[in-house]
């Protein structure tokens, strides 16, 4: 085994890191008497072109793996006549879209109703390039890195904005207001989630992340599985996707911030969902999953290929919940956000700070601390879920006599139901 | 060369845009637009902040100024009776001009009137290291007013917009 690693380490062939195969071009380039710069330039050209083309093959499959799951999920077959298994299909969607006729209101501002969709894909597509690859595969290794994946996500949310409020129509105006209040809410235990993260690892750069899950040998979700849940919920809300997809509900607000889009700017819009889908996913498989790092398995299988394997189990999880879950109204939205979620993101930070600075102060080694803070925080993530729903959940009720979020208004109880005999004798509550 | 110019050139691009966008926040008649330039005229004056490769500096600029200050602005704007998509002319315009004339005026004398010397110092290596060690050691005390400064702020709005709930039960 050592000897066939040996016989591939570090050549152009070495597809364990790409890099390697960038090299003989480097070389000849420098060869060439091209100055620095333009090797920058043109490597930052060939990174530049290797996620538009990931972005590109993702956004076209994805659609046929999110139809085909949440069929799956709701026991239907999903899109299964065009080429095999229906693989075709998206294509024929996207060729669609393209030959439909693109309106546009005639009482919409024109440059923002046609910059929306265009703004909205962007942020996806830039946050791909701060993520690391491969030990040697990052297209930007940002210092700050895990700042700029924030912002952009929240430019994201300024354009769906611009969408809803430039279509001039009170369904997207709707949506729009949706979106910009959920953001308020949910940004705060976003950022306060992943503070924790990087407390633990020292820095804000995804590699030193994955770094630091590879030299003390677990991955950051074992760390900080608090931070973990909290992140996933409150980003699948920035998300617009469903159990949170309040922005567009077609069934309450037609399509919401996308009512009026048609053609290919709706279907950027489309599009731009699944990429932000995959792109939190790639941020989830970095950050909480190892990234390009599996336990050794690295070395033998390549780093880019067990993080898109992650990326997909991640994205899969996405599509679970929303081929499962039934949609949120906007107050529990906000009042999950805010009564729940940020005071449990708070507790994580003060405990991982106190970790932090024991483990540093001490001097104990790592085997002593991982383990301890495994145990510790897995304690407390299920602790504090099981004291939040004890404490502050609403009381469970089979066969509620009036309205509970409206306890002012005066409703004439409803007529007593008898309840059905499992009910009565205490079976499943 | 590219390393020389290829700055330069950024530099320019990005002063371009940012105060075009500034001013198109001046000039729009409508609310909402003047928002978005202002959002981008913050994108531009982070790009600026790349090029002095302050990026904790530029990404906090986008972070706080482009995505959370610009929604909050469009927040405001939207829960305001008078936004109406065609703002009119208004009689503040006069003392408007007078007041962004005397500022640019004394930011034109500041600018004159500076001693600029060029530092040989390099790039910082890790700003946000650098930054959070100079917060929390020799600047703490300014760095903990300011936090309570804000505190007083959040306060201050929460018992603004408090609904007084006791008076009507009295």
């Amino acid at each position: 085994m050592t000897m066939l690693l040996d016989l591939i380490t570090g050549y152009w062939w070495d597809a364990r890191d790409l890099s390697n195969m960038t090299r003989p071009l480097y070389e000849f380039l420098r060869d060439q008497g091209v100055s620095d710069a333009g090797i920058f330039v043109i490597s930052a050209l060939l990174g530049t072109l290797a996620i538009i083309s990931f972005v590109g093959a993702v956004a076209i499959i994805n659609i046929w793996v999110e139809r085909r799951v949440v069929g799956r999920m709701q026991s239907r077959l999903g899109p299964n006549r065009l080429g095999p298994f229906g693989l075709l299909q998206p294509i024929a969607d996207a060729i669609k879209l393209m030959q439909k006729e693109v309106l546009q209101p005639a009482s919409a501002p024109g440059w923002i109703y046609t910059v929306a969709p265009i703004a909205f894909t962007v942020p996806g597509i830039a946050i791909l390039a701060v993520i690391p690859w491969g030990r040697n595969m990052v297209l930007a290794n940002l210092d700050v890195g895990l700042l700029y994946i924030l912002g952009l996500s929240s430019l994201a949310v300024l354009s769906v904005f611009m969408a809803g409020y430039s279509s001039n129509n009170k369904y997207s105006l709707f949506g729009a207001m949706r979106v910009i209040a959920m953001l308020v809410s949910y940004e705060i235990p976003i950022v306060a989630g992943l503070l924790g993260i990087v407390l633990f690892a020292g820095s804000m750069n995804l590699q030193e992340i994955v770094l630091f899950q590879e030299e003390h040998w677990a991955f950051m979700i074992m760390l900080q599985p608090l931070a973990f849940l909290i992140y996933f919920f409150s980003i699948s809300a920035e998300l617009n996707r469903t159990p949170a997809d309040i922005a567009e509900a077609e069934s309450e607000i037609v399509g919401g911030y996308h009512t009026e889009y048609s053609g290919m700017k709706f279907g950027l819009f489309y599009a731009a969902e699944l990429i932000n889908a995959v792109a939190v996913s790639a941020i989830i498989a970095t950050l909480f999953l190892g990234g390009w790092w599996t336990y050794k398995l690295d070395e033998f299988i390549p780093g880019w290929m067990l993080l898109i394997g992650k990326i997909y189990g991640v994205y899969f999880i996405f599509v679970w919940t929303r081929g499962t879950l039934p949609r949120f109204r906007i107050d529990q939205l906000l009042a999950f956000a805010w009564k729940w979620l940020t005071p449990m993101a708070l507790i994580n930070v003060i405990v991982v700070a106190a970790e932090v600075l024991l483990w540093n102060e001490t001097g104990w080694s790592d085997w002593f601390w991982i383990p301890a803070i495994i145990a510790i925080n897995t304690a407390l993530c299920v602790g504090l879920i099981v004291f939040f729903v004890k404490v502050f959940a609403p009381k469970f009720q089979r066969f509620p006599t009036r309205p509970r979020f409206y306890p002012g208004i005066d409703v004439p109880s409803l007529p007593a139901v008898t309840p059905p005999d499992f009910a009565r004798k205490g079976g499943p509550a | 060369m590219i390393e020389d110019n290829g700055i330069v050139i950024a530099f320019w691009i990005l002063s371009a845009t940012t105060i075009a966008c500034a001013l198109m926040t001046a000039a729009v008649r409508e609310l909402v637009q003047a928002v978005l330039f202002l959002a981008l005229t913050f994108v531009g004056a982070a790009g600026i902040y790349i090029c002095l490769s302050a990026d904790f500096v530029a990404v906090a600029q986008i972070l706080i100024y482009a995505g959370a200050v610009s929604v909050l602005m469009t927040f405001a704007v939207m829960l305001t009776p008078a936004a109406d998509r065609h703002n009119s002319e208004t009689i503040f315009q006069a003392p408007a001009l007078v007041l962004s004339g005397l500022l640019l005026a004394v930011i034109v004398f500041v600018v004159l009137d500076t001693d600029w010397a060029i530092s040989d110092a390099g790039a910082f290596q890790t700003t946000a290291a650098s930054l959070g060690e100079a917060f929390l050691k020799p600047y703490v005390v300014p760095f903990e007013v300011a936090s309570v400064l804000l505190m007083v702020a959040m306060i201050g709005a929460i018992v603004l917009t408090r609904e007084l709930e006791e008076d009507d039960d009295a």
